[in-house]
């Protein structure tokens, strides 16, 4: 039986697939406003940190995991990044690592968990939010 | 019941809702009817379809002739369905629609000899405590001199997995006819590429 794998399971994901991810890698800090659902009422839940890993390549099945530091008590969630419960991420910051997964900030506190702001990369984003405004105007 | 042939692609996830379903992938049909049984010529009622079509010189003369017969390609598979009779010449995907239950029969992962922690999920012996080489043996396998023998069906060590192996009660997700997918939540035996059969489940899920 001859069949394309990929391109099967690629089509199967693809409706799925949401256009309005940014793009961001482990090390920036992001904002992801999650809707939760309580009783028969949703609300939107903010969770900002660190993004230590991105998981399950580029397609529907792709997550997130995103790390804080919540009242000295270190905190991970992990987001399908496709899931229609995300209303919105946005990058927060830029940050520059050597690694694409940032275990090791889960070992450290307080200041030796740092990392260094991507200056370049920020100045990307600030030169592509100019632009954009400058658009619309 | 009714029930057509497929081939496993693989696994992936779909929304349903907020609700992610884990789902495995069946590339089926269209599936052409072989032959039919009576019970007035065979003694029992059931239609045998046909799954994969072969090029010509892989069928021997014995099987061309029955494909002959029916007056459809060669194919790799032939599988029976019992108490079936679909009123087109080919089964197609859309013979099952999103929502129905279903049970799925494949061939299982070989897995060649295994010990019994694989095979049977034994506990093994400790890691430490002076345990010399037989830190996945079995332990004991009897009594004494009685009964003085190892009783039968005894689970040990031996040739696992590459076997029929029937799931039960899955539920189809969602039907794709103009690709002929079916997509069956949970996961089904065998690897990807493997043929599976796809039936109406026997099992009332309510």
């Amino acid at each position: 039986m001859k069949y394309n794998k990929g391109a099967i399971l690629r089509s199967i994901e693809q409706p799925y697939l949401r256009g309005d991810i940014p793009e961001f890698d482990s090390g920036d800090t992001v904002r992801v406003d999650y809707k939760v659902v309580e009783g028969n009422r949703t609300r939107i839940q903010a969770f900002e940190g660190v993004v230590i890993a991105r998981k399950n390549g580029k397609g529907a099945r792709s997550t997130v995991t995103v790390r804080k530091v919540s009242f000295g008590e270190g905190v991970e969630r992990v987001f399908p990044l496709h899931s229609p419960l995300i209303e919105k991420i946005e990058v927060v910051r830029r940050g520059r690592t050597r690694r694409a997964k940032l275990y090791y900030l889960r070992e450290l506190r307080g200041k030796a968990s740092r990392l260094k702001t991507d200056v370049a990369r920020q100045e990307q984003d600030r030169a592509a939010a100019r632009a954009a405004k400058g658009d619309k105007e | 019941m009714k029930g057509i042939l497929g081939t496993k692609v693989g696994m992936t996830q779909v929304w349903q809702g907020d609700r992610l379903v884990p789902v495995t992938v069946v590339l089926a049909g269209p599936c052409p009817v072989v032959q039919r049984k009576t019970p007035a010529t065979d003694g029992y009622a059931a239609v045998q379809l046909g799954w994969d079509e072969l090029p010509g010189k892989a069928v021997n003369k014995p099987r061309a002739g029955h494909f002959k017969r029916a007056g459809v390609a060669a194919t790799r598979h032939l599988v029976e369905f019992r108490d079936y009779a679909p009123e087109a010449s080919e089964v197609k995907a859309d013979v099952f629609a999103a929502g129905e239950t279903v049970d799925v029969t494949g061939t299982s992962k070989g897995r060649g000899t295994a010990g019994v922690m694989k095979r049977w999920n034994f506990s093994g012996l400790p890691a430490t405590h002076g345990v010399k080489k037989k830190h996945r043996s079995p332990g004991s396998i009897g009594q004494r001199k009685w009964p003085g023998r190892v009783y039968k069906g005894k689970r040990m060590a031996g040739v696992y997995g590459h076997e029929t192996v029937t799931i039960v009660g899955l539920e189809v997700v969602e039907v794709r006819l103009e690709d002929n997918l079916i997509l069956i939540r949970g996961a089904l035996p065998g690897p990807n590429g493997g043929l599976v059969q796809v039936r109406q489940s026997k099992r009332k899920v309510g």
